[in-house]
């Protein structure tokens, strides 16, 4: 019975060392039984085999649990990992699956997987086929755009890269004149640019856009349209003047209550119905415009949330120094509120990317939808995983960069209160 | 007092005129398309009225909960695929609720590795486009499940294909007399606490009410299968032969993988939110509420149960409220894996065969803001329960 005393500072010279061999034992079998497919402790029966890592793991980190042992580096791994039984079990979990679950993924993604060929015959290992991406890398990016057109989409998207590089580094009072540019002439030119007709440009009809260009073209316009639509109808649902109240209440909670889906339904079969025979509206513009009344309703509550945020003491001082209602609002309240927002508005306009491949129910593509297109061509049958994959990771660096941005942007911004 | 009098009536004016060219504004709108509408449908030889809802709708529908077949109507049509979409999105909001719970406490763990895992699955789950995520489950990871001949097997009772999950069928007997016990359990179970709550009030004295409530759960629809002849029997799914090469289940219950992947994704996908909003109520509640608690004695459990989480939950709820919504609604994405919600069935199929856009996409519309009303309304009574009571 001696020799189980608890771990303390009087026996850490022999618990310790034998608790990490423990430990590193265990780490080590289910590292080698994942990576090498060989089991270490295989001349045991099968039942004690399967389980030893995580008893020796348990054993050894009840070793190692040395309050104040005294080692820093020891404290710490307690402190993280290892503060009692039910988090030591936790962590070998933990560890055993990213373990066991690295082999596979790096035999898809990278050691199995095909990178070389053109087409999918060429994709003879196991693993991903990333031929599939390769070949059909020009269409996830730019859709049904002519080949030798593409370069005025990049661009467009290279002078807009550029500006908004640039006006990083100029002074405040010139970036005000970027900004301008960027909102009110760029746009017009960007889209000139790539829709052509004039200067010589050749015409391309808006269903041969598509791929990830028109998943930035249509969040590009739709966050321009949506902005401002959706600060007018945070001030009318907060107006004094019933009317203008109701009805803005009525348009944002009618939006909101209703699914992305049926909007761009709505504007697809319903809203022809609405327009004199023979008027045709083209189907890019529609689902702009659906987009954006939609996304300008969760705008709105987002401003409207910073709206009553603000204490009243900011109106009543605007006003006593005889300010009216718009320039109130410019120049008082807005600033205010809407920099308090801005987690809010930047996840409203994250979910406005996210919303992008919704698209495909009106018939254009982006970059879903394009894969869609691409899986079902009888010579990549198949390929969903991989199509998948990438649009799931292209999607993922664009969202989390956003958000990580807009996480900075508040820590910026943020004024003491 | 004459230049009062004008700015008076001048203010009203000021307000009057922006109103009135709002309201004229949106009523020329209305006009013009109705105009426009009637016109159209003219032409088109239809005319605006619900009566279609009782034609005969002739198309199947893959899954359906009630009775269902091409000879009942397009009435019956919308039923099925509402039906569809509310069991979805209820399944949706169960899991969600789940992952949503565990991933939300365990980015506090003071374990750093759970901690960190935690906000890896927010972060990656969170940041993928929804319809990413369902065109993922539903075209590569179960399009990778084996074919019904070698289906992955669960026991023998349940097996796991790529043509769905094939699970036992319940066949009750009486089943109704089980049903009320289980309102009889629930009924004493409240009265049972009044109780436990009134002795501990009066009389300080702690009665164990988990442990009582539970056995009652337990035990009253226990006594039903024992006494009142309520008894359940499973039907198995077996492997059957169609032909040399095509196999089928017969018999019990198939949940089709399109249901899979959408429930996958929802509720995976709406967990992340959930996650967050857990994790923000809980940190919501001060430090020192906690140690108010224990320093008058209670113990760990009784901490968590009556001071952290009440003030948790009401900090919590408003925003998942929202993310039930969110999800209800985000379940129309059905109709990209043709999975029949009233998206694809109504606003798609039945659409399509009646070419009555105006009405099939009112209808739809107002569903959905009913679903979303009638869930808002019953959270906001519970927001109210829950609020502080101040005096």
């Amino acid at each position: 019975m001696n020799f189980i005393v608890k771990p303390s500072r009087e026996n850490i010279k022999t618990y310790v060392p034998i608790g990490l061999l423990l430990v590193s034992i265990s780490l080590i079998d289910v590292f080698f039984n994942a990576f090498f497919d060989f089991n270490l402790i295989g001349f045991l029966p099968s039942q004690l085999s399967y389980f030893s890592p995580l008893i020796l793991g348990f054993i050894g980190f009840y070793l190692i649990r040395i309050e104040f042992s005294g080692i820093r580096s020891l404290d710490i791994l307690n402190k993280n990992i290892n503060s009692n039984n039910f988090n030591a079990l936790l962590t070998l979990f933990t560890i055993f699956i990213i373990i066991k679950s690295i082999p596979p993924m790096l035999n898809w993604f990278i050691l199995d997987a095909n990178f070389i060929g053109n087409s999918k015959d060429d994709c003879t290992g196991d693993g991903a086929c990333w031929v599939f991406i390769k070949v059909w890398f020009n269409r996830f990016m730019y859709g049904l755009y002519p080949n030798a057109e593409q370069w005025r989409i990049n661009t467009a998207f290279l002078t807009l890269f550029v500006i908004v590089g640039i006006s990083f580094f100029v002074s405040a009072k010139l970036k005000k004149y970027f900004i301008l540019f960027l909102v009110f002439v760029y746009p017009f030119f960007g889209i000139k640019l790539i829709s052509g007709g004039s200067f010589g440009l050749e015409y391309v009809e808006s269903a041969a856009w598509g791929g990830l260009s028109l998943t930035f073209i249509i969040s590009a316009f739709a966050i321009l349209f949506c902005f401002p639509i959706g600060v007018f109808l945070a001030l009318g649902r907060r107006s004094s003047l019933p009317a203008i109240k109701y009805i803005s209440i009525g348009f944002i909670e009618l939006w909101r209550g209703v699914p992305l889906i049926t909007v761009l339904f709505m504007s697809a079969v319903m809203f022809p119905m609405f327009l004199p025979d023979g008027t045709f509206i083209d189907k890019l513009i529609r689902v702009l415009i659906a987009i954006t009344l939609f996304e300008a309703a969760y705008m709105a509550e987002v401003v409207r949330g910073g709206l009553q945020a603000l204490p009243k003491g900011q109106y009543e001082a605007a006003k006593s120094l005889g300010m009216g209602y718009w320039r109130m609002n410019v120049l008082i309240i807005l600033p205010q509120a809407l920099k308090l927002v801005i987690p809010g508005i930047a996840n409203t306009l994250l979910a406005l990317v996210k919303d992008t491949p919704l698209i495909f129910v009106v018939g254009l593509m982006e970059l879903a939808g394009m894969i869609g297109l691409a899986k079902t061509n009888p010579k990549w049958l198949g390929m969903a995983m991989e199509g998948y994959v990438f649009a799931g990771l292209v999607f993922w660096i664009i969202c989390y960069a956003m958000s990580r941005y807009s996480q900075n942007l508040e820590k910026k911004l943020s004024t003491e209160r | 007092m004459n230049l009062k009098k004008l700015n008076i009536e001048n203010k009203k004016i000021r307000d009057l005129i922006p109103q009135a060219l709002t309201i004229l504004a949106l009523l020329s709108v209305v006009i013009y398309f109705a105009t426009n509408a009637q016109i159209n449908m003219g032409n088109r030889g239809i005319s605006f009225g619900f009566g279609f809802l009782n034609q005969e709708a002739s198309f199947d529908i893959t899954f359906s909960m009630i009775e269902y077949d091409g000879s009942h109507s397009y009435g019956r049509a919308f039923l099925v695929g509402l039906l569809n979409t509310i069991l979805v999105s209820v399944i949706g909001i169960f899991f969600a609720t789940i992952i949503g719970v565990i991933v939300g406490v365990s980015r506090l763990s003071d374990n750093y590795l759970i901690a960190k895992v935690a906000e890896w699955y927010v972060e990656i789950f969170r940041n993928i486009p929804l319809i990413l995520q369902i065109f993922f489950w539903y075209f590569a990871a179960l399009r990778a499940l084996p074919l019904p001949e070698n289906g992955i097997s669960f026991y023998d009772i349940s097996f796991l294909t790529i043509k769905g999950w094939y699970v036992p069928k319940f066949i009750w007997t009486n089943f109704n007399i089980f049903l009320l016990s289980i309102v009889a359990a629930f009924i004493s179970i409240y009265y049972f606490n009044s109780y436990a709550t009134k002795q501990r009030e009066q009389y300080g004295k702690q009665l164990p009410t988990t442990i009582i409530s539970l056995s009652i759960l337990i035990l009253l629809p226990l006594i039903t299968f024992l006494i009142f002849g309520v008894s359940l029997t499973f039907e198995y799914p077996v492997l059957k032969q169609l032909s040399p090469t095509v196999f089928t289940y017969a018999g019990g219950v198939s949940i089709i993988p399109e249901l899979i992947a959408l429930a996958l994704a929802l509720s995976m996908y709406t967990a992340t939110f959930i996650a967050e909003n857990v994790r923000a109520g809980i940190l919501g509640v001060s430090k020192g509420q906690k140690e108010a608690a224990a320093s008058i004695g209670l113990n760990k459990n009784q901490i968590l149960k009556l001071v952290v989480m009440p003030q948790a939950l009401r900090i919590i709820i408003p925003p998942t409220t929202n993310q039930y919504l969110n999800l209800t609604k985000n379940s129309s994405l059905a109709a990209a894996i043709a999975y029949p919600d009233i998206v694809l069935v109504f606003a798609g199929t039945a659409l399509m065969q009646t070419g009555r856009a105006i009405e099939i996409i009112s209808i739809t519309m107002l569903t959905y803001l009913t679903l979303s009303i009638s869930i808002s309304i019953f959270m906001n009574w519970y927001n109210k329960k829950m609020a502080i009571k101040e005096k």
